[in-house]
């Protein structure tokens, strides 16, 4: 049976994160956790092939005790396990520390459940915003990558052999590749589904596994967490917005105004610049 | 389907149905809790005022705890007039310890709530809808949900849906509301720093004040109100639905209109508004209470219509005969017994409690609600009430016996002549006595 | 469990643990960009890269280098060195026609530890992130994603900063621990140099990585987006909104587009009512332009529109309301009804190219169309 990991992050729900104008800070307060909006489209590609060929989808998320929230609603929609890779020395991950660990929880979960056939991972966080950590932890495992992918056009289990569409910005490009493949899921991949009541239940009862840093005996402590993270974020602010001095174009009538705007435009140098003669 | 059966299962997770599914499962039993928002809170509006007897029944010391915003140290009555108002209020810092009441957000508190069930043991099912009750020879023995395999069966199922109940219209116990049985309030909270805040409304930290504002809503029957939480007002107000049919005005539009009100209006200036949401209230009041229990169920909260509208008590009321309707299904759990006749110890548990007591002495006030002199209670009346008083506290050199009598003069036109005041005077007090 | 034990031995050591090679960091001098093409096309924000790889390579006194991967692609190596690379690495070899993560990134990893840049830049494009990500593992180093500023400071720190939480904040962030430090960034926000055929530079032919029997992906096929409109690239965009009112008034917008040679733009609110495509979309969650000019018509000035145009060098702003916020950033405003001032522009533009045109026949009078 194939064994496929989707890599998931509970993530601040970013549209209703606020800047608080006095301190210029962010206010996180009440901002609700949500499942990183990219990842329920890996999680939901991972149940879509666990339905046509069979497979046990693992869920992993490296994160705060909090995040099991996140797990349980992944168990819902149908994940057979779910993996919440917790420990105190984890915080402050960056992205090269984050693909570490998860390439490890991967590997501990090959040792646990059988060989990992193809890893799913979003585009990117909310958060974050990086899309690196995809391509870290295929890196790190060995394995191929398919970025941006928005459709799966065909999976052969038995040549074990994937065909996907990327994304890019001039077009899409059909990629095949032989697995173990890494994926990273655009929205437009599929609609993640809404779990069944049975789902729900088994959810609200679940406990998701947790590895701490005991789990992995060969970890090397140096490269996690802040310590392991090359990244600084050394200031944030909040960018001031442009100030122009806008002249307003006033006149008699549409006509007299567009008059006024085109003889403003002509006395710039943007006729130079744009050849308008 | 789902194979599970559980002891209980409770729609809405609202107060009512939060406190029945916490209650049940302290209790022991085995209890679904079923929300149709996001998560608790999501979609609910109130006022909104918390008070502090009845959820500590429940949960000691609830307030060390829950998110709260203000306690209320101060309420106030303003009787507008079109760019005035008669004040009315009372202060008191023994308010303070411990609290009487506080101000609240459902969002946050409809959650914490829910938590404290779930702790408990009730599991949550959210972002799921009851779509019907489902019923075996004359008993309801489960729900039947807008999920896959949605079926849930249980031994009790506890309706708290809210004031629309489509359980209960579904039963047969409600019928259709009555446009003079509920009123349609619209509520925006605004943000404003805690300090601006605190400065405005004379208060220290943790300090709220709550004002009922009656008048300005454009001769038709309803209350408006406005009050502090920490970082942000709710001001919102709530006409009978009946009127606003009637007068074919926008419930919008009288908000608008009070937040113009000079004095509503240097309270709230410079304010975003945050959010916008609109909600019925049920005021029907105790005319209008179904039957409680039968085979199998039992109904609680806004679904049954438990509103004291006059005193703006409504939280307070679901959450008493929420934990009612669980402590009588332990009970019935006990004995093995869920019919009719075993659930019907909740009803006179319900009756035995204030609610049933408040509900009845206001009993009356519906019928002066709906009875068409909306436009002299909440227009004509607050508006002479407003120029007497100028009348009165006017220097003028008009000698004061005569100020009297043009003061009283403003009253008496303004209700249609002596008798007609007498007669609204005693129907309001008939009203509000039972 | 001795099965577990042995699964664990039988793999090989982990990528992207310690930096090989030495970690003598002195060593690592420039900046290096590399440089995304398809079939032969650089993507103009590497050459906006090297523009600002340029002016950062001169504050380090240092050297500025271009990668270029390819097939078939030498002229792009001329066209880095016109654009500002003092030295360009060339790997041109059919099977690298196209972009495949590996073969690649392998290219890449040659090129870096054999000539140590301390910086290294690639467009926050799909390929470009992907390609990225890959890489700054396997050296490993800190990648800072999706920069929209680059300085240097003096100690020779790359300060690249990006916008996080919706836009709403910027970070600068830092890499000290390792070289090179790496940073993806956003297109259209610098500027490339103008083309200079006067330039000079060294080529470094460079070999591929990989055999090509040891590459398992395949690209079966590009399927190119056409009629998309090149967003990035137009120095006149004329940019709809929610007041345009419905499909119809983007015809009003074409023509003006036209006349001026520039391409239509638009909101997300327009793009979300369907009024017209998403590659049209400006902003957060569209695209990130730099025309010259700017017209943003029935627009209200959204941050989240503003973030994706606020770097046009001339903004006029056409709205009804004179308290809409974009008019804090435009150059010039007018508060008045599209419908009226947008066809009278077109006109007074027609106009003035009429009378031109009378006066000095012999001139073309289509402006340049990019
Ligand atoms: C503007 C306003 C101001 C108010 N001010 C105050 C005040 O200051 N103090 C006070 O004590 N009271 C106040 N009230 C009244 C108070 O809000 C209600 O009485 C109280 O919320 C009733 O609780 P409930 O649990 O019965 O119903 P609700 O709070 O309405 O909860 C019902 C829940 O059931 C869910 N639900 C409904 N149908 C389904 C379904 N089919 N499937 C699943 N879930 C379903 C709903 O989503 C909801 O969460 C105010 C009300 C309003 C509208
Ligand atoms: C996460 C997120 C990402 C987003 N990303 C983007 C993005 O990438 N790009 C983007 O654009 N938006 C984005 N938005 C949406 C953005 O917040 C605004 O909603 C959107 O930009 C508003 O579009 P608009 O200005 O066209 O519409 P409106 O805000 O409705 O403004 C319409 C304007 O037209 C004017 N008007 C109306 N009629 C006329 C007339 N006859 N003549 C002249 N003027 C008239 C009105 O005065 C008004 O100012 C995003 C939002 C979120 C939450
Ligand atoms: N802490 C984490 N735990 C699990 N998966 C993660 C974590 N961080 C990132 N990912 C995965 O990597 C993808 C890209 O993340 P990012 O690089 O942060 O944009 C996400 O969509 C997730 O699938």
């Amino acid at each position: 049976m194939l064994h496929l990991v989707v890599c998931i992050k509970q993530v601040p729900d970013s549209r209703e994160i606020r800047i608080d104008p006095k301190t210029n800070t962010l206010v996180r307060e009440g901002v609700p956790a949500i499942v990183n909006y990219f990842d329920l489209h890996a999680l939901e590609e991972a149940l879509r092939i666990k339905d046509e060929h069979g497979a046990r989808v693992t869920v992993i998320t490296m994160g705060p005790p909090s995040a099991e929230k996140a797990l349980r609603q992944c168990i819902s929609m149908g994940a057979d396990e779910a993996v919440l890779v917790s420990d105190r020395a984890f915080a402050g991950a960056d992205t090269l520390a984050t693909s570490y660990v998860l390439a490890l929880a991967i590997q501990k979960a090959e040792d646990e459940w059988g060989p990992v056939d193809m890893v799913l991972c979003g585009k990117q966080t909310l958060d974050g915003d990086t899309g690196q950590v995809g391509p870290g932890i295929a890196c790190r495992l060995d394995i191929e990558q398919l970025t941006y992918v928005e459709k799966v056009e065909y999976l052969d289990t038995e040549k074990r052999e994937i065909v996907v569409h990327r994304h890019l910005e001039d077009g899409v490009e059909r990629v095949k590749a032989k697995l173990p493949v890494l994926i990273t899921a655009l929205a437009e991949l599929n609609r993640p589904r809404r779990a069944s009541l049975p789902g729900l239940l088994r959810a609200a009862r679940y406990r998701p596994i947790v590895w701490t840093t005991n789990d992995f005996p060969n970890i090397d402590r140096s490269k996690i967490g802040l310590r392991g993270s090359p990244t600084i974020v050394s200031k944030t602010w909040v960018p001031e917005p442009k100030q122009v001095n806008t002249e307003f174009i006033e006149g008699d009538g549409p006509e007299a105004v567009a008059q006024a705007l085109i003889d403003r435009l002509y006395a710039t140098d943007l006729p130079q610049k744009l050849g308008w003669t | 389907m789902a194979e599970e059966r559980f002891d209980v299962v409770v729609v809405g997770a609202g107060p009512a149905g939060t406190a029945a599914a916490y209650t049940a499962a302290k209790g022991g039993l085995k209890v679904a809790l079923i929300e149709r928002g996001e998560f608790p809170g999501a979609k609910n509006v109130f006022g909104g005022v918390l008070y502090r007897k009845q959820l500590e029944d429940l949960i000691p010391d609830f307030w060390k705890e829950a998110p709260l915003e203000r306690a209320i140290v101060e309420q106030r009555l303003w009787i507008l007039g079109e760019d005035s108002a008669v004040t009315f209020g009372h202060r008191n810092y023994k308010y303070k310890e411990p609290p009487n009441c506080w101000t609240g957000l459902r969002v946050k508190f409809d959650q914490w709530f829910a938590s404290k069930a779930e702790q408990a043991g009730a599991i949550p099912i959210y972002e799921t809808v009851v779509t019907e009750l489902l019923r075996e020879n004359g008993r309801v023995v489960g729900v039947r949900t807008d999920r896959e395999d949605g079926d849930l069966r249980a031994n009790i199922v506890i309706i708290a849906d809210g004031v629309n109940s489509l359980l209960g219209k579904s039963l047969g116990i409600h019928r259709e509301w009555q446009p003079d049985q509920v009123s349609l309030a619209v509520k925006e909270i605004i943000a404003l720093p805690r300090q601006t805040i605190q400065d405005r409304f004379n208060l220290d930290d943790n300090e709220g004040c709550t004002i009922e504002l009656i008048g300005q809503t454009c001769g038709m029957a309803g209350l408006g109100f406005l009050y502090t939480n920490q970082e942000t007002l709710s001001i919102g107000v709530g006409v009978m639905v009946s009127d606003l049919r009637k007068k074919r005005i926008k419930p919008y539009d009288v908000l608008e209109g009070i937040k113009r009100h000079p004095m509503i209006h240097r309270l709230i200036q410079g304010g975003e508004v945050k959010e916008y949401s609109a909600h019925l209230i049920p005021e029907g009041g105790f005319d209008s209470i179904p039957p409680l229990a039968g085979d199998g169920w039992m109904i609680c909260g806004d679904a049954a219509q438990m509103v004291n509208a006059v005193h703006r008590e409504g939280t307070n009321l679901a959450i008493t005969s929420g934990r009612l309707a669980g402590e009588t299904a332990i009970a019935a759990h006990a004995k093995g017994d869920f019919s009719a006749g075993a659930l019907e110890d909740y009803s006179k548990a319900v009756r035995a409690s204030f609610i049933y007591k408040d509900l009845k002495k206001y009993r009356g006030v519906h019928g002066l609600l709906a009875s068409g002199d909306s436009e002299m209670l909440f227009e004509k009346l607050p508006q002479a009430l407003n120029n007497a008083a100028y009348e009165m506290l006017l220097v003028d050199g008009v000698p004061k016996k005569e100020k009297q009598k043009i003061a009283f003069r403003h009253v008496r036109d303004a209700a249609g002549g002596n008798l007609n005041l007498l007669r609204l005077f005693l129907k309001g007090w008939r009203a509000m006595n039972g | 469990m001795a099965e577990k034990e042995q699964k664990e031995r039988k793999r090989k050591p982990m990528v992207g643990l310690q930096p090989e090679g030495d970690v003598d960091w002195s060593s690592y001098r420039g900046v290096l960009v590399v440089v995304e093409q398809r079939a032969g096309k650089a993507k103009s924000v590497s050459w906006q890269l090297l523009g600002q790889g340029r002016r950062l390579a001169d504050k380090l006194e240092a050297p500025l280098m271009a990668l270029v991967i390819g097939s078939n692609v030498s002229h792009l190596a001329r066209e880095a060195i016109y654009y500002g690379a003092d030295r360009v690495f060339l790997c041109d070899s059919p099977e690298l026609e196209n972009y495949r993560t590996r073969p690649y990134s392998r290219v890449c990893l040659h090129v870096i530890r054999t000539y140590k840049p301390e910086i290294v830049l690639m467009g926050a494009t799909y390929t470009g992130r992907d390609l990225a990500g890959a890489i700054a593992t396997h050296l490993p180093t800190g990648l800072t994603a999706d920069s929209t500023q680059l300085d240097v400071d003096d100690e020779r720190l790359l300060l690249a900063s990006r916008p996080a939480f919706s836009e709403k904040m910027l970070a600068t962030i830092l890499c000290k621990q390792f070289k090179p430090q790496m940073a993806t960034a956003r297109a259209g926000v610098f500027e490339a140099l103008p083309r200079d055929e006067s330039r000079t530079g060294e080529i470094i032919p460079v070999p591929p990585q990989m055999k090509p029997e040891e590459i398992t992906t395949e690209v079966l096929e590009f399927l190119e987006a056409t009629g998309k409109v090149n967003l990035e690239d137009a120095d006149v965009i004329v940019a709809g909104g929610r007041g345009l009112g419905g499909p119809g008034a983007f015809r009003l917008l074409q023509d003006l587009a036209d006349e001026l040679g520039g391409v239509v733009g638009a909101s997300r609110a327009a793009v979300d009512l369907g009024w017209i495509g998403h590659d049209h979309q400006i902003g957060q969650t569209g695209a990130t332009v730099r025309p010259k000019l700017y017209f943003a018509i029935g627009i209200s000035g959204a941050i989240q529109h503003v973030v994706g145009m606020q770097n046009a060098t001339y903004i006029v702003a056409i709205n009804k309301d004179p308290e809409a916020p974009i008019f804090k950033i435009a150059n010039y405003g007018i508060v008045g009804d599209l419908f009226q001032i947008v066809p009278a522009i077109t006109n007074a533009i027609r106009q003035r190219k009429a009378a031109k045109d009378a006066a000095d026949p012999q001139q073309p009078s289509t402006p340049q169309t990019v």
